[in-house]
């Protein structure tokens, strides 16, 4: 049995039962699941959760799933290693990268969809539904094929074929909208309302953010049951760092780490960065803007948990990044040169965000801080594919092997 | 009849602009404020927009021509 009680708006307080909506009835704010604190504390230890799976699941007594609904792809408890070379090379004294592209759809879109998808199950839904241009769709495919679920992926028609393999190998319905992302947006809108439907990121999108939480618990176990002083998240709706500050927040009032600040420091790209814009400008109402940056996994432009990323940054003396598209690209090129991590665009802008945090002064270098990288490089290679190294051409001899060697430095 | 729940986000000289009052008049829509935060270039309000659904989306059109920003209240769902 789930510890899950109640669904309560983070605006006014109102209380709702768990249901697929997200949206308060009253004053239409989002909706947050809260749990039984004290059943979860009699029953939730470090050895308990040292005990469980290998995966998110073994925090399913934070989770708002009962067990006999689980939709288990072996997501999460992804690496957490000690960055030395990149940090040296940032003058920083202690790094971390937390590397969540190493789940079953390379993204850290797994740990929500997951969540969602066994919640969907519990509420009797059939199918699955949700809009994206990537690691979302990949997940909710890949989610829908493992439980036996119906999955219904929206797509931009202007799409590159390269990305909709990822989701195309399932085997869901893929519906290619002809219009703008907006044209999209209305659409899924008006049919979550109409359909029954779990929309992961919709309907059922209370649930489907907690997920979002294991990351900060993982690291917390992965650094010896303490908390880092310091967090370097990518931020696109901003669901997913308000989130893991709660998951920070949550172990601490359970008494499994000790109650030490953590610093939250949000990144984005320039190209897209209503959050960060807003944070800069000193104000807490986001601008919506038109994403035009080659981090397609952050491009929200009218981001439903702004509001609270803010919120957060305030709490938490952090704040917030935005790194050119060059940026970008330097940054997944340098993870990957100093760590051998390759990371999608996302992870370059965190990246870059780590670097300009450092340079303003926002993060401070003596502290031990994690970044976290939530996508694969493989899913982006289009971005990086003209700023890496070239193959050297040579003839099958050893003569030609010498001389083209030589000539290439060696 | 349908209902509709959306954010509208003002910039500039829409901000001072009644917009939410002439949309009441030159369409059969009923508006409903929930929430709003008004600053003195930009603003957004949340409300529920009742009606037929025709005469609401067209409602929305006109608004949009205005210069006035439409999203559905829960933001953007094309995520990455």
């Amino acid at each position: 049995m789930s510890n899950a009680t109640l669904l309560v708006c983070r605006e006014c307080g109102n209380e709702t039962e768990l249901a697929p909506v997200n949206v308060c009835d009253f004053c239409f704010g989002p909706l947050e699941v809260q749990y039984d604190m004290d059943r979860v504390r009699g029953a939730l230890t470090r050895e308990s959760i040292s005990a469980g799976p290998r995966s998110i699941w073994r925090y399913r007594d934070l989770l708002p799933v009962d067990d006999e609904f689980v939709v288990d792809l072996g997501v999460g408890f992804t690496p957490l290693v000690r960055a030395d070379k990149l940090a040296r090379q940032l003058g920083m004294r202690e790094l971390w990268i937390k590397n969540d592209t190493a789940n079953p759809t390379w993204s850290f879109k797994d740990r929500v969809v997951a969540v969602a998808s066994s919640r969907a199950r519990q509420f009797g839904f059939e199918t699955l539904a949700c809009a994206s241009t990537g690691n979302l769709a990949n997940s909710v495919a890949a989610h829908a094929a493992r439980a036996g679920m119906r999955a219904i992926v929206f797509i931009p028609d202007d799409l590159e074929t390269g990305k909709v393999l990822g989701s195309a190998i399932y085997a869901p319905t893929i519906v290619a909208v002809h219009g703008s992302y907006d044209d999209v947006n209305r659409l899924c809108s008006e049919l979550a309302d109409n359909r029954h439907w779990a929309f992961v990121n919709i309907n059922v999108r209370p649930y489907y953010a907690e997920g979002s939480r294991t990351l900060a618990w993982e690291v917390s176990e992965q650094l010896g049951w303490e908390a880092p002083a310091q967090c370097v998240v990518p931020m696109a709706s901003g669901a997913l760092f308000t989130k893991i500050h709660r998951g920070f927040k949550e172990f601490q009032e359970l008494g499994l780490i000790e109650e030490t600040p953590v610093k939250m420091v949000g990144a984005q790209a320039t190209g897209c960065s209503p959050i960060s814009s807003a944070w800069q400008a000193g104000t807490f109402n986001i601008r919506p803007v038109k994403p035009d940056t080659i981090a397609k996994s952050l491009a929200i432009g009218n981001p439903a948990d702004g509001y609270y990323a803010l919120k957060t940054m305030e709490e938490t003396g952090g704040g917030g990044t935005s790194v050119s598209d060059a940026e970008v690209i330097e940054g997944i090129k340098l993870l990957a040169e100093s760590e051998g991590v390759f990371g999608e665009t996302a992870g370059g802008v965190t990246i870059a965000g780590l670097r300009q945090g450092l340079e303003s002064g926002l993060i401070d270098a003596e502290q031990r801080t994690v970044v976290f990288i939530t996508g694969g490089g493989l899913k982006t290679g289009d971005a990086v594919a003209e700023h890496v190294v070239k193959p050297i051409p040579i003839e099958g001899t050893l003569e030609s092997f010498e001389e083209a060697f030589a000539a290439a430095g060696g | 009849m349908a209902t509709k729940r959306i954010r509208f986000s003002f910039e500039g000289e829409a901000v001072t602009e009644p917009l939410i009052y002439q949309l009441g008049h030159e369409f059969e829509v009923v508006t409903n404020i929930r929430m709003a935060d008004v600053e003195h270039d930009f603003g957004w309000v949340v409300l529920e927009l009742d009606g037929d659904i025709d005469e609401i989306d067209r409602s929305l059109a006109w608004m949009a021509e205005k210069g006035v920003r439409v999203d559905p209240v829960a933001g953007d769902m094309v995520e990455g």
